[in-house]
């Protein structure tokens, strides 16, 4: 290519990105989609909002009830097919449009289902792998506090999440993560689980917390509100001051308003 | 085995309550996962192996008439004799047919977890024989009369000081303290010794059963299993239909990832391949074996949607890296097999209806299925499992009916926006002050063990909507 042809190629048509917000983040942390249209507008792409999505059907199937999952799931498909990338954050959300919906569907919703999961992603691994965010030019202004990062299970073993958020805080935030023991043991979450089976939940969630206070850091980092507000939830009972929040949050910089669970 | 399934949220509690044993349960989640995967790493053909291993299970299964019949050929042309039992109860009148054919009163029994199915042992005291669990773990259960809490370590829920205190109840020890574990270990196998020089008849489970050339397959660690196979005069080997393999070298490829998943060793102590009786030229081994096979419910499996249970080699490793199975313990499970893998095979091998709330125990996260050897879906069987529940309505009504309206109105987005930005700002609005809620009707659950997060404000639509016509404005005024 000469000179004269590049000046006249068009400029790369910027990658058009519908969010799928997720249910928990529009009723309980709108901050998570806010922060997460920034960040994916930094990455210099064109960010939709589909009005009519509501929810992945997660509830449902997780529960066994596969006839209304199989509604939910081509309501979704149909909202999203007109995108070249749907971006979620959200690791089960994502993981649920992307592994499950396949073998829920039959036939051409199975075909169509296989489209969306092609061009479905988790925030962070978009951000990082196929958005290649870069920090903004000016520097940062505040310095985050320490942070520990928790692994949603669904992200880290359907979407093998791991090294993009921990990059991510490094690159963007300019925090090194602090690990947790047991980074890779379920919080306890697991949707209807945490309130068809309290006590047990209430163990597992326990034990999450105890090992990320015990790293010492400050706040308490995850992409899954599922498990964000299970552990907020019981940091509040019983007292302890980790903050817990988003990692969109985190990456955005926009962190002044409360944390998870906590008052004004 | 009785079985008590039905009340595991009950017998979950009662676990949880138990701090001692709790506090041990931690220990060994935190530990278990560790030998595992050291062992797994540093064997870099583990997941060609696992693909590999997967494929012949499958090959097995697809032919498995076959495979029994080359078996049975096999083995009887080598001097066994080979029984097929359809459920559990013809199981145990085979095996008594046989310790009585004998005049058989004692019975030395190897680990098996299919005879803890069919309950071997109360059958066989029933008619009078005395049975004598040899396997450490087991023995040591029986004495206590309790059942296996983990299918590779039965006791795993007793403390050295409980089975120090159980022997000194049971056996008579006179002024011996047996301080150290290892003077539990010699005491054990003083009293196991005579129980396996006068026992008629040994009882043991197989690993696998070589259609090739008819042999079963055993590993232990204690070399009880020998001991029980060469002693007695009559060796009866119980297992399923399903562990047939079709080559020797399948079952020893599927050794090397059991014993990896299982306890973290390369091989176990004792791996034994039982031919037959003794022949002439032969010094010692029984004079009569048999193999006991049974079904139950085995084909009805292998016809159905979870066909893929019947490829668990039964290692455990599951139920070591499930986060419930840790937290409750395997007796919470009420019956034999425990954590992921009991919370399938209990529905499919008893009833859905006694046992639907097992497959409720999982959060799908998934870590089960990582690790497990045979490569099994373990969270999706067990959510299919939830379906049937869903499907049957056993699942309680509030629960179906409440998820139901759920869906419905998210199909409705209009109704659940309008609805949604109603609720969700009330609910702020109460909780501002704190951010959460101690107590909320409908979340009982919930709040019961956390407090409830509140809403940060307006939904995010009702934001965003409003954001976006605010822009709209701004166009038409510019
Ligand atoms: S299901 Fe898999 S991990 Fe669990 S016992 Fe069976 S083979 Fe082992």
């Amino acid at each position: 290519m000469n000179e004269r042809d590049r000046e006249h190629s068009p400029p790369q048509r910027k990658k058009r990105v519908a969010l799928f917000v997720t249910c928990l983040a529009d009723l309980f942390r709108p901050s998570v989609a806010f922060a997460s249209i920034k960040l994916l507008e930094q990455a210099g792409c064109e960010v939709t909002v589909p009005l009519r999505q509501t929810c992945c059907g997660q509830p449902a199937y997780n529960s066994g009830n596969y006839e209304d999952a199989v509604l939910q799931a081509q309501e979704v498909i149909q909202l999203l097919a007109g995108a070249d990338y749907v971006v979620v954050p959200s690791g089960s959300c994502a993981g649920m449009i992307s592994h499950h919906y396949p073998t829920l569907l039959d036939g051409e919703w199975r075909d169509r289902a296989l489209e969306l999961a092609a061009k479905t992603f988790e925030l962070t691994v978009f951000l990082k792998d196929i958005a290649h965010i870069r920090p903004k030019r000016k520097k940062s202004p505040a310095k985050l506090p320490s942070v520990a990062y928790h692994d949603g299970c669904a992200g880290l073993r359907e979407l093998q999440i791991k090294s993009q958020p921990r990059d991510l805080l490094r690159e963007l935030s300019g925090v090194e993560v602090c690990e947790l023991q047991q980074s890779e043991v379920c919080c306890g979450f697991g949707g209807t689980f945490c309130a068809k089976m309290p006590a047990i939940s209430g163990k597992m969630v326990d034990d999450k917390l105890k090992d990320a206070v015990a790293t010492g850091a400050r706040i308490l980092a995850g992409g899954d509100l599922g498990c964000l507000l299970n552990i907020a939830g019981r940091a509040e009972r019983l007292g302890e001051d980790i903050e817990v929040r988003h990692i969109a949050e985190l990456l955005s910089m926009q962190f002044d308003g409360p944390a998870i669970g906590k008052g004004k | 085995m009785e079985q008590h399934s039905d009340t595991f949220l009950d017998n979950a509690s009662a676990a949880l309550g138990n701090t001692a044993q709790a506090e041990r349960r931690d220990v060994i989640a935190a530990f278990a996962p560790l030998i595992r995967s050291a062992a797994v790493e540093g064997f870099t053909e583990f997941d060609a192996l696992r693909q590999h291993v997967k494929r012949v299970r499958q090959h097995s299964l697809d032919h498995l008439e076959y495979y029994l019949g080359q078996f049975e050929h096999e083995a009887v042309h080598n001097g066994n004799h080979v029984h097929f039992a359809r459920d559990g109860d013809e199981l145990n009148s085979l095996v008594l047919d046989i310790c009585q054919q004998h005049d058989a009163r004692h019975v030395a029994k190897g680990k098996s977890m299919v005879t803890e199915e069919t309950g071997l042992n109360d059958f066989l005291q029933r008619a009078g024989l005395e049975v004598m669990e040899t396997d450490l773990g087991e023995y040591i259960i029986q004495q206590a009369g309790e059942t296996p809490s983990h299918i590779v370590a039965p006791a795993l829920h007793k403390s050295a000081g409980e089975i120090r205190e159980l022997f000194q109840a049971k056996h008579k020890l006179g002024d011996r303290e047996l301080p150290e574990t290892v003077d539990l270990v010699s005491e054990a196998r003083q009293v196991l010794r005579e129980h396996f020089l006068k026992a008629e008849v040994g009882i043991i489970g197989a690993n696998a059963l070589i259609a090739e050339n008819g042999y079963s397959m055993l590993v232990t660690n204690e070399g009880n299993g020998d001991l029980c196979a060469n002693l007695p005069r009559v060796l009866i080997v119980c297992t399923t239909i399903d562990r047939v393999l079709p080559l020797a070298q399948d079952a020893t490829a599927m050794l090397r990832l059991l014993v990896r998943s299982a306890t973290g060793q390369s091989q176990t102590c004792y791996t034994s391949f039982y031919s037959g009786p003794r022949r002439e030229s032969d010094v010692d081994g029984p004079i009569e074996t048999h193999f006991v096979l049974l079904d139950n419910k085995r084909s009805e499996i292998l016809d159905s949607d979870y066909r893929e249970m019947l490829e668990c080699i039964r290692c455990g490793a599951c139920l070591n890296h499930c986060p419930i199975y840790s937290a409750v313990g395997g007796h919470a499970y009420g019956w034999v097999y425990t954590g992921p893998m009991g919370s399938i095979l209990t529905p499919l091998l008893t009833s859905l209806e006694q046992s639907h709330a097992l497959p409720n125990a999982c959060t799908s996260c998934g870590r089960c299925a990582e690790v497990c050897p045979a490569d099994i879906p373990l969270p999706d069987l067990l959510r299919d499992l939830r379906h049937e529940e869903n499907s049957k309505k056993l699942s309680a009504p509030r629960w179906r009916l409440g998820l139901k309206l759920h869906s419905w109105l998210t199909r409705h987005p209009p109704l659940y926006h309008a609805l949604t930005s109603i609720v969700i700002p009330v609910l702020h609005w109460f909780g501002r002050k704190h951010g959460n809620f101690e107590r909320l009707p409908l979340a009982a659950g919930w709040t019961s063990q956390r407090n409830f997060p509140a809403p940060e404000g307006k939904t995010f639509m009702q934001q965003y909507k409003a954001q976006q016509k605010r822009r709209e404005q701004g166009k038409h005024e510019r």
